[in-house]
């Protein structure tokens, strides 16, 4: 079974990309428009890694790691953030939340894909 | 005793002694002679007693004026010597005169030395004392100027909070923070009105007293001005901590001075650019993320489908379209933000046409004068850019056109000023002279990287290149910010203040006052006393008479503050009786928008906090504020003083107690009358003559005053 990926960010020209990207290195992509839709599509599709952004409609990037950390279910769901401020205590603050990898825009594509593999490949 | 009587006395004295000695004498020879001898005695006796007796009689009379000679040469010039030292106390400049013998001679001398020593050192006593009062009145000078001119606000409190001193910039940063009309700083007054008690409780105790430091704290006005305020610390006189001693808060704190700079202007300014900032980095991210994404997915993968490859072009091009007018609209605010910063400042306009007529001359090497100049017109402007700007227009006039003659021209039109430079015979293409204003400037080897537009655009103006093609003229036109003649008059009356130097501080305050007393127990001397006056629609309150207006002055350690008056005109919200215009000179016109009494009783109230009232025949104007109590819910409970009441204490068998007759008694000179302001001021100048007469009768503490008031007949009068 292919290994599935959910994007949440709120602009579509950044889903574009990250959609395209992700699914040429052969992952299952699936997308979320906002913070709570996220929620619920990772709640019914159980994908293995979530992308977050951090400025979201309805619940933020933070609320949605949060909430997941929280239950224990989703334990082993790895988390990366996006965020449009690169200020170090945003950086702090998510990855006090739970998240796993923090990247900051505008970032590499390759870089991004080398971080999402190499969660993936985490045991 | 006179000295005349003396002298008789003892001449009396002398003779009966003399009488005495010779009857001794016969009463020795006489005694035990026998006989024949006896007999012979008393015959020789009887034959020369006339003879005797003349003797005695001659002997009497040297007596008497050796002693009148005595008397004459010692002891009359000694006491007219005392009667003229005593003389010379009252007036230091007489001496003795030199009369006498030689002893008392010597004596006269000294003491005329003595006076002379006593006098110089008088006069050196005084000198001292002028020159002290001089030098007293140079630092009192210096310190009021200084005081006005800074450009913070300083305000000086006792202990317990009360103002000892303010500045006019104080002043200005807290007027109408309370209300229309009135400040809430004022002498004596508690700074707690101005700041959160418990900002400055914080700042005090962090204070570390013995390295003098100070504490910061941002405060916000009522009118929404941000504060950054200055507390320091001020010792006691002669106060020093020693090392190693416990910084207490409150030891040898005699009060504090706090710094006040308004920092709204500087925050919001500041906040733009932040905003600015921020706009051109983090929100740039999330647009250049998804540019970069396209861009680098296009580049690495180009055996993607037609279709992918064209969703991926339209977002490269729509990011870069939308970061191309971020960027945009942020130059331009940020613009805005630098031109705001240029300092521009208030300048009567003929002086720079005078500066660029000598400046033009100067460094163009052409003839430059000054056509016609409206001296009234005052601009805010950077002079020094105008002058850059207008001289490089001039030199290339000169350069270009070989132009030898330039006139400069100012006049007023609205709210814009217009200074034109102009020429004649010569007429170019506007084309050719709207490209000069977007050269960068050079004049005389002088080069700038500001071009005319900038400079204009900065001082808020614009530029422009007119022809008069019926005097064979033309002329750049510069348009710039006139100021209006109101603020002149602000600028004018701040001038009028700082001749007549109002007293904003009084350090008397420093003392703190005797708490713990009731305030009926009081010295009136110490108190706080607001002295107000109302004009009113009519004489009779319970038949629907309204106040009109409300005048108030404050007395702060018998000390009449003009400057910290209370007036304001009010909307009765009913006729007004002509009849009433006459005494008041307040027509319907000037109450028309005015608050109603509801607005302006809180305001005064404010006014009015921890005083003594004060007014002439007060039972009138309380009961009009006593019959808006239940309407407004606005309650004058302070203790009440009558100048009416108090007259009559003081001069109870005058028929009348009408403040004019009373201020004619009392020598104060009335002006301004029935306005109430006005009234107030001759009603305190009355109460602060009145208070040492009351001290003479025994009058001291304000429960004293009241109690004296109640027991006038007057005091029965009720409205």
């Amino acid at each position: 079974m292919a290994t599935k990926i959910l994007i949440a960010d709120d602009e579509p020209n950044i889903v574009i990309s990250l959609e395209f990207l992700l699914k040429r290195e052969g992952y299952e992509v699936i997308v979320a428009h906002d913070g709570a839709q996220a929620l619920e599509r990772i709640r019914s599709e159980r994908p293995d890694m979530a992308i977050l952004d951090v400025m979201m409609p309805r619940r933020n990037g933070f609320e949605v790691c949060q909430d997941l950390r929280q239950d224990p279910e989703f334990k082993d769901l790895r988390i990366m953030m996006l965020t449009a401020k690169g200020r170090d205590t945003e950086v702090s603050k998510g990855l006090a939340l739970g998240a796993d990898v923090y990247m900051t825009k505008p970032f590499a594509t390759r870089e991004l894909i080398a971080k999402v593999k190499a969660l993936i490949e985490r045991v | 005793m006179g000295s005349r009587a003396k002298l008789i006395l003892a001449a009396a004295v002398g003779c009966a002694f003399l009488l005495a000695v010779l009857l001794a004498t016969g009463a020795v020879i006489g005694a035990g002679l026998e006989g024949e001898e006896h007999a012979l005695f008393s015959a020789v006796l009887e034959r020369r007693l006339g003879a005797v007796l003349m003797v005695v009689l001659v002997a009497c009379v040297f007596l008497f004026l050796i002693l009148r000679a005595t008397h004459e040469f010692l002891v009359l010039p000694a006491a007219r010597a005392a009667e003229e030292a005593s003389a010379m106390l009252e007036e230091p400049s007489t001496r003795l005169s030199c009369q006498g013998n030689s002893e008392l001679l010597a004596l006269i001398a000294a003491v005329n030395r003595l006076a002379e020593q006593r006098q110089l050192r008088d006069k050196d006593i005084e000198a001292t004392i002028r020159a002290a009062n001089v030098a007293a009145e140079a630092d009192r000078n210096r310190f009021a100027v200084l005081m006005s001119e800074l450009a913070q606000g300083v305000i000086v409190c006792n202990m317990d909070g009360r103002v000892l001193l303010y500045n006019r910039r104080a002043r200005a940063l807290f007027a109408g923070a309370a209300g229309q009309g009135m400040a809430a700083l004022g002498l004596g007054r508690s700074i707690f009105g101005l700041f959160d008690r418990h900002l400055i409780a914080y700042a005090l105790e962090n204070i570390n007293v013995r390295r003098g430091a100070h504490r910061h704290f941002v405060a916000v006005t009522e009118s929404g001005r941000l504060l950054r305020v200055l507390v320091a610390p001020i010792l006691e006189a002669g106060a020093t901590v020693a090392k190693g001693e416990a910084p207490e808060a409150a030891s040898g704190l005699s009060g504090y001075m706090t710094m006040i700079e308004d920092m709204t202007e500087t925050f919001d300014s500041e906040s733009m650019r932040d905003q600015l900032l921020q706009d051109l980095t983090e929100s740039s991210r999330g647009p250049v993320g998804n540019l970069r994404a396209a861009a680098e997915t296009l580049y690495d993968y180009n055996d993607m489908s037609a279709e992918d490859h064209q969703r991926f072009l339209t977002v490269v091009r729509d990011e870069a379209e939308g970061l191309a007018t971020r960027v945009e609209t942020a130059a331009r605010t940020f613009a805005a933000v630098l031109k705001s910063r240029w300092p521009l400042e208030e300048m009567l306009g003929a002086d720079l046409l005078t500066a660029a007529r000598s400046r033009i001359s100067d460094r163009c090497a052409l003839e430059a004068s000054i056509e016609d100049v409206d001296a009234g017109v005052w601009i805010k402007v950077d002079g020094f850019s105008m002058l850059q700007a207008m001289t490089y227009f001039a030199a290339r006039l000169r350069d270009e056109y070989q132009i030898h003659e330039v006139k400069l021209r100012l006049s007023r039109d609205g709210a814009m000023a217009h200074i034109d430079l102009i020429w004649s015979g010569v007429f170019m293409s506007t084309e050719t002279v709207m490209q000069w204003e977007l050269d960068a400037l050079t004049v005389a080897g002088e080069s700038s990287p500001l071009t005319v537009r900038d400079i204009v655009e900065r001082n808020g103006g614009e530029v422009w290149f007119q022809r008069d093609h019926a005097s064979y003229r033309a002329f750049f036109r510069f348009l710039l910010p006139a100021i209006s003649a109101q603020d002149a008059a602000v600028t004018a009356v701040g001038v009028a203040l700082a001749d007549s130097r109002p007293e904003f501080y009084d350090f008397d305050l420093f003392k703190g006052e005797e708490t713990g007393l009731a305030l009926d127990d009081r010295v009136l001397a110490q108190l706080a006393f607001t002295v107000f006056d109302t004009e009113t629609t009519g004489l009779e309150p319970s038949a629907g008479d309204e106040i009109i207006q409300i005048g108030a002055v404050r007395i702060v350690n018998r000390r009449l503050l003009r400057h910290e008056a209370f007036e304001q005109l009010i909307d009765p919200r009913r006729s007004l009786p002509p009849q009433s215009t006459k005494i008041h000179g307040i027509t319907a016109e000037m109450l028309a928008g005015q608050p109603p009494i509801a607005q302006v009783l809180p305001i005064f109230r404010a006014f009015v906090a921890d005083t003594v009232l004060v007014a002439h025949n007060a039972a009138f104007d309380m009961r009009f504020l006593e019959l808006k109590e239940a309407a407004t819910g606005i309650r004058f409970d302070r203790p009440v003083l009558d100048t009416f009441l108090l007259s009559a204490v003081l001069f109870p068998n005058q028929e009348t107690h009408r403040l004019e007759a009373i201020a004619e008694r009392l020598g104060v000179s009335v002006m301004g009358r029935h306005t109430a302001v006005g009234d107030a001021i001759v009603t305190a100048e009355v109460f602060l003559k009145m208070l040492p007469l009351l001290a003479d009768k025994g009058i001291r503490t304000l429960g004293q005053a009241r109690e004296a008031s109640e027991k006038t007949y007057h005091a029965r009068i009720t409205y």
